[in-house]
């Protein structure tokens, strides 16, 4: 295996291109480590973006903010202005792993392992996070939901790899937040999980709604009906009912060994329900609220 | 394929080393420096005994290639100690009987010694949480958390 | 009166708190476990393993892996001589595979070479020709008449006929008229529960350094329960006399019964015997849980008669255990212990032992006993709720106590049932409130403890410090507890008293840290060793004193004259003895070798509460007390950390711990991750209460603590939740998905 640590996006893209045999990017490593011990991978080239310049900041960006793809969870989480903006997409970053994992694992990392239980995905599916992509023909936008398209696989071509996020501005009167079921109170991967980002009015009314759900199928399900149920809607009983029962219908889960169709499909909307009603209460408490 | 040559710092000791690109840290900690304080319970990040700092930040070093410690400050359990003089956390591990196979004890002072340089008043609840990497199967958790609480209570002068 | 008799005493320094010798070492780092240790020219040895759990092994080509530049050796389970038939072969067999693979993980080959790299490439060259055999991993598929049959000649006599050659063991205790006792019961409850195997989780896998020279003599450094064990099967399984093998403890990472055999030890033996080197093993976690020592699984079916004011008349247990592709004891130990808690008068447990495609079982903290007491305490509990009656109340008008013939035959002596059971009904657990979505679980626990074979050597060294030599690898504290006791009885400051643990040519033999055996029987050892010291350290006194031997006595760590007859001198301390011992005949030691017996068995009573998520199953333990009997506790300190470790392993055998398997027979969670052990956040305090029943076979009173913890907690855990949701839990463990299907079937 060869290692590699470019100093510029340029020349890791062209390295990713250029590699004969497997290569695989190393931002935090906790993924890809993992895999190398199990067998699953054995990379011939590990391009190590870390040394590039940008990678590990975070920058105000059109009201939002950039977030380098090698910016560990522990100090996304020391980011009062993300935290502030997304706290939803924060806490969900934050659910991955151990302090030690935290102080390593990274966004794009979770993202771009395609696992359909990645925490932060629905978080950053239901902010409208977006990615910048670098390959050798330069870089492009894309939301963050074209990127896994299944278990383990995304939609980078060779020589292409995620250099950033951008969390975009939000209005007045919003907030996201993110839940996931595991049978421990950590270290465990999520059995299913959701993600849900409001916008209301003035008054609590929800004007727009995003309900994201993970590892209830091969990738992130952003569930319309769900949404729909808490547009116009205080987010009364009856509109939180319709939503868990949106998103439980919509999950496609499967049997494993982390748990049942029937108890994901169930709680994934017990957890959307529980998310949405966090979120409001979020969106509720800005400064700026009216009374 | 040829090993890579690597300049760090270990407990303020400049050191130098050779690895294969596929090492993992802690295979070069504990197989070419002979810092076997670190243990390797599982490989795969999920037990915690591996724990160092690397530059400040609390990780699990059978995550971390040898390759990445280029130029990076990296602390161990062997650092912990000043000399003879144990760290207030070693002395209540050690008071409060907060060890009995003795196995996870680096990993969980390492990860305690980090909790306490950025939180000297941490809760119960808060002490959990930051210990759940650490995996201990012969305390039942009990007596580490009131040697952590301890240690914090005499670090702070209290 | 008997020396081996308790006599009620004022301790000094046995139930202080002193700091353990090994400590620094292991709050430094410093201390050395089994992968640490390292040896001029050391190879890397690694182990093939069989990806299917049965196929009969036609060849095994290895041309490939000799070539490749760095490789000094490579073997298989020819390379063995032949083990005569017994339990010795069936550790070496699995350890490696004979003819067959049983067991997905099993070893067949294995390669010793100068990098991992090689060891890697090695394996991969190895080319095993595996005519794949249909595979049985559960006890229902293995009992089956037509079931593939895993490992032939094991079924034992008494087996009753008619079952399908898995089924290798009957076991049957118990006495009285069942059909009279249940025709007395205002009520019986039939209830069959299921639970899988569980792994002791050590943090520390297996590892080992051995080196064999050309002259046959050979080291072997390991991480072990039982380094005397381990240099009994290495040297069966390689063909050599004990004496021939000196095997070293290291300090051990846990083990929990899990280390009480060997798994890779052989193998890096006869990988350094070929290569001329040492051989380093090291098991992988996911080598740890497919090819280590798990616990058995099991079916049982349970019947108890109550009357309505809570006496049990009748009671009756049927259990089916499997523990992989060889025999074990465990469905004796299972059966024996399900009802011990119990004074009855017609009792009967019966017990099956099936093989399964499964690696081979080994001890996890008082084996067999979990699953049996789980299922029995779990009925009890249910009769409890049938008739509004107080869980403790019932436990304390059956329980067993001195006098009572137990389920499995002796009679008990002085036993602390009854008071651990009065110390939890007064304890403020007991009356707290419960809250929304709470219940409260109890549970009786119960282990025999084992005495066993032990050698102890006490020197006492010129400038008056004591070494006590012994040959129990030290898994919780136990060093402390011999200087402790060592201190004791010679009168002399716990730090005077240093302890270690020796290799297996200094000292004699000594039976595996097991059965909770070592602070009773090692401790036992040390006061005897002791008390031959003292008498010759009298002997040199009096000669110093040109009085008789008999004149003199030991009392305050001093040698004193008996009387005012016998002369005034003043007291000598065994320091001004142990500086003149040079002048008097030389060095002064005192040895005692034993099979110990008079372990006296230890019982506990667990309370908890549990809260239940009703929308997810969720299980959050809430609060959770250990009352146990010690007999007398040395280092109370010690003791409290085996309540508390037992407890916590129980809890995630109750709720999270699970072998799973796939169709394909393949274990699908080798892995920490999956594997799902308690972790720090997931628990409450442990609060502890110590009895002390003196046991009367030790002259401290001391009995064994380390393994009844781990009993009670899959009944206290499973009544919890059964009265938090309303539904009696029947199958372990009870994960979210289980409860939540059980809450939603309790609605519809």
């Amino acid at each position: 295996m060869q290692y590699a640590a470019p100093k510029s996006t340029a020349e890791a893209a062209r390295m990713l291109a250029d590699a004969k045999g497997v290569a695989r990017v190393l931002a935090g490593g906790t993924d890809l480590l993992v895999q190398m011990k199990s067998g699953l991978i054995e990379p011939d080239l590990v391009v190590d973006i870390k040394a590039i310049d940008g990678m590990r900041t975070i920058t105000q960006e059109a009201g939002g903010y950039r977030i380098g793809a090698a910016v560990s969870g522990a100090e996304l989480g020391e980011h009062a202005g993300v935290r502030a903006l997304w706290p939803g997409v924060v806490e969900a970053l934050e659910l991955v792993g151990s302090t030690q994992i935290q102080g390593r694992c990274t966004l794009a990392g979770n993202l771009c392992n395609a696992s359909p239980a990645a925490d932060s995905v629905p978080a950053m599916v239901a902010a409208e996070a977006t990615v910048r992509v670098i390959g050798p023909d330069g870089a492009r936008d894309c939301p963050v939901q074209a990127i896994p398209t299944g278990p383990g696989k995304t939609s980078l071509a060779r020589g292409e790899f995620v250099a950033s996020i951008h969390l975009p501005a939000r209005p007045a009167h919003a907030s996201d937040a993110y839940l996931r079921f595991i049978p421990r109170t950590e270290m465990d991967i999520a059995v299913c999980s959701a993600g849900v980002s409001l916008v209301l009015d003035r008054n609590g009314t929800c004007q727009t709604a995003r309900v994201a759900l993970g590892a209830v199928a091969a990738t992130v399900l952003l569930v319309k009906d769900a949404a729909a149920a808490l547009v116009g809607t205080k987010l009364d009983n009856a509109a939180l009912d319709a939503l868990a029962s949106a998103a439980s219908a919509a999950a496609t889960p499967i049997d494993d060994k982390r748990g049942t169709v029937a108890f994901r499909k169930e709680v994934a909307g017990v957890l959307a329900r529980r998310a949405a009603v966090i979120a409001q209460q979020r969106a509720g408490s800005e400064k700026g609220a009216d009374t | 394929m040829s090993k890579i040559h690597v300049n760090t710092s270990i407990n303020g000791d400049t050191t130098e080393f050779l690895c294969e690109a596929d090492e993992p840290l802690l295979n070069v900690l504990r197989d070419h420096l002979h810092l076997t304080g670190s243990k390797e319970g599982c490989g795969t990040g999920d037990c915690g005994a591996c724990s160092v700092t690397m530059n400040g930040r609390l990780v699990c070093s059978c995550l971390v290639l040898g390759a990445e410690a280029e130029g990076a400050e990296i602390t161990t359990i062997e650092g912990m100690a000043d000399g003879e003089t144990l760290h207030p956390l070693q002395r209540k591990f050690l008071e409060h009987a907060a060890l009995q196979c003795g196995i996870c004890t680096p990993g969980i002072l390492v990860a305690a010694k980090a909790l306490l340089e950025r939180d000297p008043d941490p809760s119960e609840t808060e002490i959990r949480y930051w210990l759940a990497g650490n995996l201990c199967r012969c305390t039942g958790y009990d007596k580490i958390i009131s040697a952590v609480m301890d240690a914090a209570a005499e670090m702070r002068g209290g | 009166m008997a020396l081996d008799e308790h006599q009620p005493r004022e301790f000094k320094v046995v139930g202080t708190r002193p700091l353990r010798p090994d400590g620094i070492d292991k709050v430094t780092g410093r201390a050395l476990y089994g992968a640490d240790m390292t040896a001029p020219g050391m190879l890397v040895g690694r182990v093939l393993r069989s990806p299917h759990p049965h196929a009969r092994i036609k060849s095994i080509d290895t041309s490939a892996a000799k070539k490749i530049n760095g490789v000094k050796a490579v073997i298989t389970g020819a390379d063995f001589p032949e083990v005569r038939k017994g339990e010795a072969r069936n550790v070496l067999e699995n350890c490696i595979a004979f003819d067959k693979a049983l067991f997905e993980g099993h070893g067949v080959a294995a390669v010793a070479a100068t990098s991992a790299a090689a060891a890697k490439a090695a394996l991969r060259s190895i080319r095993v020709d595996y005519e794949i055999l249909p595979h049985v991993t559960e006890i229902a598929d293995a009992m089956k008449p037509d079931a593939p049959v895993v490992h032939q000649g094991f079924v034992e006599e008494n087996v009753p006929a008619g079952h399908s050659e898995n089924v290798i063991t009957f076991a049957e205790y118990g006495h009285g008229d069942l059909e009279a006792g249940f025709a007395k019961a205002d009520r019986i409850v039939e209830r069959s529960f299921r639970t899988a195997a569980t792994h002791q989780g050590y943090i520390e896998p297996h590892a080992c350094l051995a080196s064999m020279g050309p002259d046959g003599k050979a080291d072997l450094w390991c991480c072990t329960q039982g380094h005397y064990a381990a240099r009994a099967f290495c040297a069966a399984a390689l063909g050599m006399q004990e004496s021939q093998l000196r095997v070293t403890a290291s300090e051990i990472g846990g083990g929990f019964g899990g280390k009480t055999t060997v798994f890779i030890e052989p193998i890096a033996l006869m990988l350094s015997k070929k290569a001329g080197r040492p051989v380093k093993i090291v098991m992988t976690r996911e080598e740890v849980f497919k090819a280590s020592g798990p616990t058995v699984s099991s079916e049982s079916d349970i019947k108890i008669g109550m009357t309505k004011d809570g006496r049990i008349t009748a009671a009756s247990a049927q259990l089916r255990y499997q523990g992989g592709a060889f025999p074990n004891f465990t469905i004796h130990m299972g059966s024996q212990s399900a009802f011990a808690a119990y004074d009855l008068a017609a009792v009967r447990s019966r017990g099956l032992n099936v093989l399964t495609n499964r690696p081979k079982q080994a001890a996890y903290r008082a084996p067999g006993a979990p699953m049996a007491i789980y299922a029995v305490e779990s009925v009890v509990d249910e009769l409890c709720q049938h008739f509004g009656l107080d869980p403790l109340e019932v436990r304390l008008m059956n329980a067993a106590r001195k006098g009572t013939k137990s389920s499995y035959g002796p009679t008990f002596d002085d036993i602390g049932l009854i008071a651990t059971l009065n110390a939890a009904k007064a304890h403020p657990h007991y009356s707290a409130p419960l809250g929304p979505d709470q219940g409260r679980g109890v549970s009786c626990g119960f282990w025999f403890n084992f005495g066993g074979d032990t050698s102890v050597s006490l020197n006492i060294n010129f400038d008056g410090t004591v070494s006590v030599v012994e040959g129990n690898p030290d898994i919780g504290g136990s060093r402390a507890s011999i200087s402790m006791m060592a201190a004791e009885e010679l009168g002399i400051p716990y730090d005077r008293v240093r302890t270690v643990v020796a290799d297996t040519n200094s000292i004699g033999h000594n039976e595996v840290t097991d059965g909770s055996r070592v602070t009773f029987a090692v401790g036992l050892a040390t006061i005897k060793a002791a008390l031959a010291a003292k008498k010759e350290m009298c002997a040199r006194a009096a000669k110093m004193w040109g009085i008789d031997e008999d004149a003199v006595v030991w009392e305050d760590g001093c040698a004193k004259p008996a009387g005012a007859n016998a002369g005034d001198h003043d007291p000598m301390p065994l320091a001004r003895i142990a500086r003149k011992s040079p002048s008097t005949g030389g060095p002064i030691a005192g040895h005692h070798e034993v099979n110990a017996d008079g372990a006296g068995v230890s019982f506990g009573v667990h309370l908890c509460d549990t809260e239940v998520d009703p929308e997810t199953g969720a299980t959050k333990v809430v609060r959770y007390t250990v009352f146990q009997d010690a007999g007398k506790a040395v280092h109370p300190d010690y003791v409290e950390g085996q309540m508390q470790g037992g407890a916590v392993q129980g809890i995630g055998w109750a709720l999270n711990e699970e072998y799973i398997y796939g169709p394909d027979g393949r274990l699908q969670n080798p892995g920490f991750l999956d594997y799902r052990v308690p972790v720090a956040s997931d628990l409450p305090r442990i609060d502890t209460q110590i009895l002390e029943i003196p046991n009367p076979g030790h002259p401290y009173g001391v009995r064994g603590v380390g393994e009844t913890s781990i009993v009670p907690p899959l009944a206290a855990i499973t009544n919890a939740v059964s009265r938090a949701i309303g539904t009696r839990m029947s199958q372990l463990p009870m994960s979210p998905p289980r409860l939540l299907a059980a809450i939603r079937g309790k609605a519809s």
